[in-house]
């Protein structure tokens, strides 16, 4: 067993290869993720009633949709509509369709709770328009859902593994081809939950440090 | 009915003609007017449910009247000149960074420091130069008594503390007008004598300000006329020393007798 380990100490080159490949598709799916995911906030909480509708309805079908199928359609389907991704692309697509929903629902519930009293006044004071989004209205939301945001970014962590069907050479499918090349199947995969854990922690303890700061600011 | 331009009086800050504002079938406005000459301060009076705030929130167009006019400094507010045409939203934020209002909530803005509350509005919707903005932010605090809080955030303070931040805010964007809703409504007795001593030196400093308020001690000592409504309507105005100690109509001598006894 401790050959086994050695085994793929040998080749941590390659784990840490898809580890900087895990984060970079979390980082970039989850900020892209977060923009796209405020704007379409907006349209969720929209005064007209047909967006408010229609927003709605597709947040709902996209959290709806199994993230691996929306990792296939990204791969496998959008060729017959003539768009061709590459894996490293298609896996990115597929993170950012499947959370920008997430986020979109998650800054909507905190946006209601924030209280009409501190919009009112930036209104009063001339606030409007993108100033009266991202000084007044986004700040206060991400403070207050760091928490749920942190929790967000653990579940993008672990999607990435998915992509791994879709021969994105992220850390899971580095631990696999390390275990199939020298059948060591329980050090790989171990060291790679080692690995996503300690990723995890690490998110852990930025939520920590946001939540501090959120907590004087409310 | 001809439209006028503005006021003929260049000193009248405020001039409301006419209001009328509904919520559904409740008339909550029913035919306001009012005026506020530059340097004066106006106190509106009556029972809750009077309209008052509602007078105040129409201002600035927080909410929308159904009729009538408003004129800033002489220039409409809410309506494009000869008030068929409404403003646009960015001509309304325009308008709206022209008057400073006090909430009874202070509506404070939790996620920044107190100098940061007293300093975004000129920045980012005045668009004026931050070392100015900051220099003056810092005198002001110094004038409500607060340089000791400029970095800490508001939910830290006590009531009194954020009311004359509230405060220090409006007068940060220098307006031509200062809106006080209810300001004191919300704080515990003790802490009711601070805030009402900072709104005394403004109206003793040539603030132009229009108060809603239920103190009836700062109306009585600062206010220049005390305008009493009840049902949507004005049902007297004059100056203090007349209202309080000889109000002319039944509804005024009534409210009064329930506030002296109360």
């Amino acid at each position: 067993m401790t050959r086994d380990f050695g085994v793929v100490w040998e080749h941590a080159d390659r784990l840490v290869e898809g580890l900087l490949n895990t984060i970079i598709l979390t980082l970039v799916g989850a900020s892209l993720a977060l923009l796209i995911g405020s704007l379409v906030a907006i349209l969720l909480m929209s005064s007209s009633r047909p967006v408010r509708l229609i927003s709605q309805g597709i947040v709902d079908l996209m959290r709806c949709i199994p993230f691996l199928m929306l990792a296939y359609l990204a791969y496998y389907g959008l060729p017959s509509l003539g768009l061709n991704l590459d894996n490293w692309t298609a896996g990115l697509f597929a993170i950012v369709v499947y959370n920008t929903a997430y986020m979109a629902e998650i800054m909507r519930s905190i946006w209601i709770g924030l209280g009409r009293e501190s919009i009112e006044a930036a209104t009063a004071f001339g606030f409007r328009g993108p100033r009266l989004y991202t000084r007044i209205i986004f700040p206060q939301i991400f403070l207050a859902a760091s928490p749920m945001i942190g929790n967000q970014l653990i579940q993008i962590i672990k999607d990435t593994a998915f992509l791994t069907i879709i021969a994105v050479p992220e850390l899971t499918h580095a631990a696999s081809s390390i275990q199939s090349q020298y059948f060591v199947p329980f050090a790989a995969f171990i060291a790679a939950v080692l690995i996503y854990w300690a990723l995890c922690m690490l998110v852990e303890a930025g939520v920590f440090v946001v939540e501090r700061l959120a907590e004087v600011r409310r | 009915m001809v439209e006028h331009v503005g006021s003929t009086n260049p000193e009248c800050v405020l001039d409301i003609r006419g209001l009328t504002k509904s919520f559904g079938t409740n008339v909550v406005l029913d035919g306001v007017s009012l005026t506020v000459e530059r340097g004066k301060t106006v106190c509106l009076l009556g029972p809750s449910g009077s309209g008052k705030s509602t007078l105040l929130r129409c201002v600035n167009f927080l909410e929308k009247p159904d009729q009538g006019s408003i004129y800033l400094s002489g220039r409409r507010i809410g309506m494009r000149e000869g008030g068929v045409i409404p403003m646009s939203t960015s001509e309304l934020a325009q308008a709206r960074a022209r008057i400073g209002m006090v909430f009874q909530h202070f509506n404070l803005w939790p996620h920044l420091t107190v100098l940061q509350n007293l300093i975004e509005a000129p920045i980012h919707v005045q668009r004026r130069s931050r070392d100015e903005v900051v220099a003056e932010a810092e005198m002001l605090l110094e004038r409500v008594g607060l340089t000791d809080k400029k970095d800490v955030f508001p939910n830290r303070l006590s009531g009194g503390q954020k009311q004359r931040v509230g405060i220090a805010r409006a007068l940060a964007m220098k307006p031509e007008l200062l809106l006080f809703d209810e300001p004191t409504s919300a704080l515990d007795p003790e802490l009711v004598g601070e805030v009402v001593a900072v709104m005394k030196t403004l109206a003793e400093g040539g603030s132009t300000m229009l108060v809603v308020t239920h103190e009836m001690g700062f109306a009585r000592e600062t206010a220049n006329e005390v305008v009493l409504m009840d049902g949507g309507r004005v049902v007297e105005k004059g100056q203090p020393s007349e209202f309080f100690t000889n109000p002319k109509t039944d509804r005024a001598r009534q409210f009064l007798q329930r506030y002296v006894s109360a």
